[in-house]
């Protein structure tokens, strides 16, 4: 039975045809869903638990069956459908089968790069160099020049103004782009040309209708139609645009309250804060948090507004490598053994900074080994989710909903509006200190609770953060977007079009990394990650990848030298739930054309040789 | 024989050859010895480590995240606005005058804009899903910097999602270690955490003195290396405000663009304020003092201000500018202006083109609400005359708390006599605390009787409470 379900069409006709061998009335339909999912439970494998709950879903009744694939393996079904039997197993039973599953959580890929490779992106990178070089004593543009300040010493470095204009210009057409269009599953580019080999750009006047690959609308919430853009409107045509005053002078309003509870039910903790701009979150909020005396142990590939904020609060840093928990631990161990730097004093605290999803690598955060270091080690934590809040877990909750984890464990859970919203701006959440800290020292707890003062993270902020008390407030129609996509995903809207999204989004992000592999190019990170960087390591063939996918109507992003490192340029694609599979699959189909053309099959890993079905999978929920 | 021969042979061969293989077999073995001994102490070092490590840990008493604050400290509970931002505001259900924010032209009630940004909306949905970089440039991000390079007649604009944030990435893009900043004393925040991030060597000299800034110029000059061609490496900059935030003074930008010139320093103003308000045309205070744009070398700007959306531009030379777009932190790795917004800033570019004469009915308020600020007895203003900015102290100085607590309560019963105006807040780690004050605002659609009601109730207020 199950296996005649994989060979049914995908998409919509499939939920159609579904109706067919169920049509009972509900009562019937539930006591043979039962049957079947008992039946499947003996098989134990998780796929055909999953494949159950999603012939259920196509039927229309998983509120009321509300039957699960939990993440430690086993389903749970709701006891007032009546088949409470079901859910009981034996232990050994929910043993053995946690295992996979939380292996596949953590299935991440970091492929070495072939020597050759290595090889050859040397030496083309300073093949570049040199021509460039060449090309910097024949030739200096008028933009390079400044005038009226003769005899001032030279405003930019030698090497940083050489490396822009005569090698990154080469390449200077992928980025910037320009688009007209919402950035929804598909983006209008508006073409330019350049007369002067990159120096300038010149609009040509036509447009060209791309798939957008390069866009972070995770969720799909970049809309100009439907009921955010509406809502955002109303508001918009009720407060206007902007209040002209920041938070704590005359900037509150109650639709920033009303977002903050709903920032704060949405990811389960007991207070939120939020701020007009993401990268300021970070940059101006770290400051308040930690100071001087304090270490900061940040992965080394954190993003550039954490680095800042981070810069900005003169702590002392130490980075540890990239989602290395062994190396984490080193770097706590040598902290607590040999305490301040000059002093020998032991440090004030230590927090821990990682990001949820790594929006460069791909990869997913190991959040629940860093949680016991950080328990074991008493230390914060601070979790940076820009990209993972509404892009992962099974509810669209972020990185806490992934794993399963007490949100309320992490100290300071930070993320933005700006990608899986389709908004602008930021929120730091957290539960109250007091709490951990009564676990910590007994004696004080009292103390705290009936003292005038007040030890929470969120009030703390709403004090002493530097974006609350100087920077602008919210504009309301941001903040509305972010209140109705938020609702949605939350399914407080009362329909179920959130989860559909978040399913969608999972769906398409397993289906297109695994076709990549088995195409044979070369991804990063972690399996369930809707960021997909695909290594091309060659300088110039960032450039050619990126323009050849212009011309065959997609839109992606290449990242090379200097925002990663000299060897590892990539392509990197974010995926949607906008995105349809046959949007994935002209994507899919251009990039092997592609990749045999322009050589980018790098990987040594076997292949796949079964046909990747795009909802058979176990995983998607 | 010839066996015998060839053994002596080779025994002859092997005396020849100098010893090195023994040497370095010696040696190899030598150091294979040292290395296990090594190993093995570094374990039992490790274990040493270990315990130590969990003793210490066990020992350990982590500050708490974060320090205690007060149940009832007034940032807990700000004010609440629960009515469109526009000429009058409601705070705290009281229907008041608005005096207190930062809409110098009132253009967040104009109905053009709102009408264009609905259209935005209808066009590109409200977030711009991505950085400038990856396709988050939207053709109205080219267009606003295209009107704001026109307006200001420079060569470039580049626009920010934010305007704290411009500001100090800005700063931050240019200033680097060993690079030589005088600043003035009473620069506001953003600025100061510009000057943070680029770790740069500052001077600050007296707000708005010249004769220190000099004396300071002059006691640098030839401290530094210089290149073949006799130039100065260091190099040197001068961050001054067009209006003084924090003071709602005006910087002597004549005499100081001629100390730029003789000093060798690039000047950069931040004309948050000054933008969109001073000059005839508003083209702010290079406009006002007449000096030739291109002897500033960049012109930082907010559009939260008089322009009345959300984000930030810098405006400068190409050479100067385009530098930021891949060095400005906030404009590289920052999510674009939501398209609304930047549409919303286009209209009001369009309306302060269209209609110069608001301009002047600023400058008329300004100067009114200064001359009635001037003749109360209770307060002293030195704030600019033509300044949309007022700060009002009172005269009599009291300690920084107590001041505060007066003004508060002052702007306080000023609400509930239906006029909003507000005691701006700082943090504790200003540089420097800034003396409190009352902060007005003035806008373009106060009316002569609008001026006189705010001058009562502020008088009355004052009077009553102290």
């Amino acid at each position: 039975m199950v296996g005649d379900w994989r060979r049914r069409p995908v998409g919509r006709e499939r939920q159609v045809e579904s109706q067919v061998p169920w049509s009972g009335t509900i009562g019937t339909r539930i006591e043979a869903m039962a049957t079947t999912s008992r039946r499947t439970c003996v098989g134990t494998t998780l796929t055909e638990i999953s494949e159950t709950e999603q012939r259920i879903q196509a039927n229309g009744i998983t509120s009321r069956l509300g039957c699960r694939v939990n993440n430690n393996g086993y389903a749970k079904a709701h006891p007032a459908n009546g088949h409470p039997r079901f859910i009981r197993e034996s232990k050994d039973e929910k043993e053995n089968r946690t295992y996979p599953i939380k292996l596949s959580k953590y299935n991440e890929s970091f492929e070495k790069v072939p020597f050759i490779t290595a090889a050859l992106t040397h030496f083309g990178f300073y093949i570049l160099m040199f021509l460039g070089f060449i090309n910097q004593l024949l030739f200096t543009p008028n933009v390079a020049k400044e005038r009226k300040r003769k005899g001032y010493a030279p405003l930019y470095e030698n090497f940083e103004q050489f490396y822009l204009r005569y090698v990154y210009r080469r390449v200077r057409d992928c980025w910037n782009r320009p688009i007209c269009s919402v950035p929804g599953a598909t983006v209008v580019l508006k073409d330019r040309t350049t007369n002067d080999y990159g120096w300038t750009f010149e609009f040509t006047g036509t447009e060209t209708k791309c798939i957008n690959l390069g866009s972070y609308n995770y969720l799909g919430f970049a809309e100009s139609t439907g009921p955010c853009a509406e809502e955002s409107i109303r508001t918009l045509k009720k407060f206007g645009c902007s209040s002209c005053s920041s938070r704590l002078e005359l900037g509150s309003m109650p639709i920033h309250n009303e977002l903050e509870q709903l920032t704060a039910r949405f990811l389960g903790v007991e207070d939120a804060i939020v701020f007009g701009m993401g990268f300021a979150t970070n940059t101006l909020n770290l400051p308040s948090l930690v100071s001087a005396g304090s270490l900061v142990l940040s992965d080394e590939k954190n993003h550039a507004s954490v680095i800042l904020g981070l810069r900005l609060s003169g702590a002392i840093i130490r980075v540890f490598k990239h989602n290395n928990v062994k190396h984490l631990e080193d770097c706590l161990k040598k902290a607590i053994l040999l305490g301040q730097q000059n002093t020998g004093e032991p440090w004030k605290k230590i927090i821990i900074v990682v990001e949820g999803i790594y929006s460069m690598e791909g990869s997913i955060v190991h959040l629940p080994e860093i949680l016991k270091l950080k328990k074991k080690y008493k230390a914060y934590l601070y979790l940076d989710e820009a990209h993972s809040t509404g892009a992962i877990g099974k509810r669209g909750r972020g990185i806490c909903d992934y794993y399963d984890v007490d949100p309320r464990e992490v100290d300071i859970l930070m993320g933005t509006f700006t990608k899986s919203f389709g908004s602008a701006g930021g929120y730091i959440a957290g539960t109250k200190v007091a709490n951990i800290l009564r676990n910590k020292h007994k004696n004080t707890a009292v103390h705290l609770f009936n003292s005038a003062f007040l030890q929470t993270l969120i009030n703390y902020l709403r004090v002493h953060s530097h974006a609350h008390s100087y920077a602008m407030s919210m504009s309301p129609p941001i903040a509305q977007q972010i209140i109705t996509s938020m609702k949605i995903i939350a399914g407080e809207d009362g329909t179920d079009a959130g989860k559909k999204r978040t399913k969608q989004l999972a769906r398409n992000t397993r289906y297109f990394r695994r076709k990549l592999n088995q195409i044979g190019v070369i991804t990063y990170g972690n399996e369930n990650s809707p960021v997909v960087p695909m290594l091309v390591y060659l300088f110039s063939k960032i450039g050619s990848v990126v323009r050849t996918l212009t011309t065959r109507n997609i839109a992606t992003v290449g990242v090379g030298f200097p925002a990663t490192p000299l060897m590892e340029g990539r392509i990197r694609f974010c995926l949607s739930a906008a995105h349809t599979k046959e949007q994935l699959d002209y994507v899919l189909k251009n990039i092997e054309d592609i990749s045999g053309t322009l050589g980018l099959k790098y990987s040594n890993k076997p292949r796949d040789p079964n046909p990747i079905e795009y909802y058979s999978d176990s995983e998607t929920e | 024989m010839t066996t015998k021969l060839i053994f002596l042979e080779s025994i002859d061969i092997l005396g020849t050859i100098p010893n090195y293989h023994t040497l370095l077999f010696v040696f190899s073995i030598a150091s294979l010895i040292w290395f296990f001994i090594k190993k093995q102490s570094q374990s039992v070092n490790n274990q040493a480590t270990t315990d130590e490590c969990d003793r210490k840990l066990e020992e350990w008493r982590p500050e708490p995240l974060i320090s205690e604050i007060k149940k009832d400290h007034p940032s807990l509970t700000p004010k609440t606005i629960t009515s469109r931002v526009g000429k009058r505001i409601i705070v705290n259900e009281y229907d008041c005058l608005n005096l207190g924010t930062h809409n110098y032209l009132n253009l967040t009630e104009s109905a053009e804009i709102e009408q264009e940004a609905i259209r935005s909306i209808q066009k590109y949905g409200v977030g711009s899903c991505g950085p400038r970089g990856f396709y988050g440039t939207v053709d109205v991000h080219l267009r606003l910097e295209e009107r704001l390079a026109q307006f200001m007649k420079m060569e470039e604009a580049v626009v920010y999602s934010y305007g704290f944030t411009t500001i100090a990435s800005a700063i931050a893009a240019y200033c680097k270690r060993k690079d030589l900043v005088f600043v003035d004393e009473k620069v506001n925040f953003a600025i100061q955490k510009g000057l943070d991030a680029s770790r740069s060597n500052i001077k600050f000299f007296k707000h708005n003195d010249i004769d220190h800034l000099e004396q300071l110029l002059k006691a640098q000059s030839g401290l530094h290396k210089t290149n073949s061609q006799g130039v100065e490496t260091t190099r040197k900059f001068l961050i001054v405000e067009g209006i003084y935030m924090n003071t709602g003074t005006i910087c002597p930008l004549p005499e100081l663009v001629i100390l730029c010139r003789k000093y060798k320093l690039r000047i950069f103003v931040d004309e948050s304020i000054s933008f969109g308000t001073l000059g005839a045309t508003g083209r702010g205070i290079t406009e006002h003092f007449n000096v030739p744009r291109h002897e500033i070398d960049m012109i930082m700007g907010s559009l939260e201000h008089a322009i009345g959306s959300v984000g930030g531009f810098c405006v400068g030379s190409s050479f100067i500018v385009e530098h930021q777009r891949l060095s400005g932190l906030g404009y590289c790795f920052s999510a674009s202006l939501p398209p609304l917004l930047a549409t919303a800033a286009i209209i009001s570019l369009e309306i302060m083109d269209n209609k110069p004469q608001i301009f002047q009915i600023l400058k008329e308020n300004c100067h009114k609400f200064h001359r009635g600020i001037k003749e109360m007895d209770i307060f002293e203003c030195p704030s600019f005359a033509e300044s949309p900015v007022q700060h009002l102290y009172l005269k009599k100085q009291l300690d920084n708390e107590k001041e505060k607590e007066l003004l508060e309560a002052i702007s306080d019963k000023c609400i509930e006599n239906n006029l909003a105006v507000i005691v701006p807040v700082y943090l504790n780690v200003e540089r420097e605390q800034p003396r409190f004050s009352i902060r007005i605002c003035i806008s373009s659609s106060l009316n002569q009787n609008d001026i006189n009601f705010a001058l009562n109730i502020l008088n009355k207020c004052a009077n009553e409470v102290l």
